[in-house]
């Protein structure tokens, strides 16, 4: 599926677009990583949790368990929550 | 092979080095490095004096660090960077919210690099700092997370583990300070410790037999007397001479107007009678400024039985500067090379031990750790 990388992360990616396979939310960052490799630990934590100003978007709609299926005509949209001055 | 010194300069919003002349009097900068992250420590490694590392995190992601082996000309992402185990299912885990402090190892174990962390973890690489991992069983164990505490213990912005000290007699002998949590001792590598506070007060109120109530700020170990060792804590300054098991708290002699409450602590290279401090304001509110507005170093060099103010070319009022526990540092020469950095972002120098002191920078970000290190031409 389609990726919308926010500026944070063009460094791992080269740029706002990408792309990633998989059903969950937990496969499609899977094959991200292995495309673009550590940039899963910048949004995802070791103890499997998204991190605090990561935010996830698919179909229009926020994506909070990551193991929700995806649908993958769908983009996910990968957002940093702004924050702090 | 020529050699110069350069500063390392670690700040909220990046990096820079400050590269020197042969007499310090100029200086090269070369700088931002990851503007708009947060690097809370650049370290030079001693023993192939090219690898810089990195700790580094931004408001938005995930903490990471950054390897350079070109003295910062480019720079490559550590493939795994210090994270705790995951939880036992059912438990909550904990998650690491940056590398607040970076140790390279002892001489005779090349690559090895100790990492501490917010909140507090003790982490090792052992290929330059590519790949971490949990070094020791402080980082779960349940006494130890108890002295640790929860978040709101820690500093403001989160606890830490702090001061890693490598013997340079010894590999397998450390040192280690949580803020909150107390001054650790191991000798198996870091595998395991023990508390080393006795005689270190704690804030009045308080049990200073539970190691929950210690806040060590800084320590440092003397490189020419290393069983000496220099303490800044939240209640005093401090020095031990090991075998003994009691810290002395010899900021008791410094001025009673300007107290011996601060965050970093600078020893000398050469002689252990000589460590200086930049005392803070830690009355009522702990506003954690200069004292009276007037900053000064205070230096001594009878191993803490006096101390000298050390303000020559300081603002001599209305300047209300924060300096943190990493932010102060020594190089090498002789005379000795002192250094400090302001939250306002300011860097000041002293060439001549402290005697006389000249501002470097202005206009930087605040500044969270200075480092020395030599470097080739």
């Amino acid at each position: 599926m389609k990726i919308l990388i926010p500026s944070a992360l063009h460094s791992y990616t080269g740029g706002a677009r990408a792309e990633a396979d998989g059903a969950t939310l937990t496969e499609v960052l899977a094959d991200l990583e292995r495309r673009h490799p550590g940039i899963r630990f910048r949004m995802i934590d070791e103890q499997g949790r998204i991190r605090r100003h990561i935010r996830f978007f698919a179909g229009g709609s926020q994506v909070f368990d990551l193991g929700q299926p995806l649908d993958p005509t769908d983009e996910l949209i990968i957002v940093q929550a702004l924050s702090g001055g | 092979m020529a050699q110069h010194t350069v500063l390392l300069v670690a700040t909220r919003k990046g990096a820079w080095l400050f590269h020197a002349d042969a007499g310090r009097q100029h200086w090269r900068v070369d700088g931002p490095h990851f503007l708009g992250h947060s690097i809370h420590h650049l370290v030079l490694d001693p023993r192939d004096g090219r690898t810089l590392l990195a700790a580094a995190k931004t408001g938005h992601l995930g903490p990471t660090l950054f390897r350079s082996t070109d003295q910062g000309r480019s720079w490559q992402e550590a493939t795994r960077p210090p994270a705790f185990d995951p939880a036992p299912a059912g438990q909550p885990g904990r998650t690491v919210d940056h590398s607040f402090w970076l140790t390279p190892g002892h001489a005779c174990e090349p690559g090895v690099w100790y990492a501490g962390t917010s909140p507090q973890g003790l982490f090792r690489s052992e290929d330059g700092g590519n790949t971490w991992a949990p070094a020791s069983t402080l980082n779960d164990d349940p006494q130890y997370r108890a002295w640790m505490g929860s978040a709101q213990d820690g500093t403001p912005d989160g606890p830490k583990l702090h001061s890693i000290i490598v013997d340079p007699r010894d590999p397998a002998h450390l040192y280690i300070a949580m803020s909150g949590g107390g001054v650790h001792e191991s000798t198996d590598r870091g595998h395991s410790f023990r508390p080393l506070v006795g005689g270190l007060q704690v804030v009045d109120g308080f049990d200073p037999t539970d190691i929950t109530f210690h806040d060590p700020h800084c320590v440092r170990q003397c490189p020419s007397q290393p069983d000496r060792l220099y303490q800044q804590n939240h209640c005093g300054i401090y020095r031990i001479d090991r075998p003994s098991d009691t810290w002395q708290r010899i900021g008791r002699n410094m001025p009673a107007t300007v107290g011996d409450i601060g965050f970093p602590m600078v020893v000398h290279p050469r002689d252990a009678d000589c460590a200086w401090v930049f005392p803070m304001d830690g009355t009522d509110v702990w506003p954690r400024t200069s004292p009276g507005g007037r900053p000064a170093v205070y230096g001594t060099r009878d191993a803490g039985a006096s101390w000298q103010r050390l303000d020559q070319g300081l603002p001599a009022e209305q300047a209300w500067w924060t300096v943190k526990r990493q932010a102060m540092t020594a190089d090498d020469h002789d005379p000795l090379g002192l250094y400090f950095g302001t939250c306002s972002g300011e860097l000041w120098i002293s060439r001549d031990e402290g005697r006389q002191w000249a501002c470097l920078a202005r206009h930087l970000p605040e500044i969270y750790a200075l480092e020395t290190a030599r470097v080739a031409a």
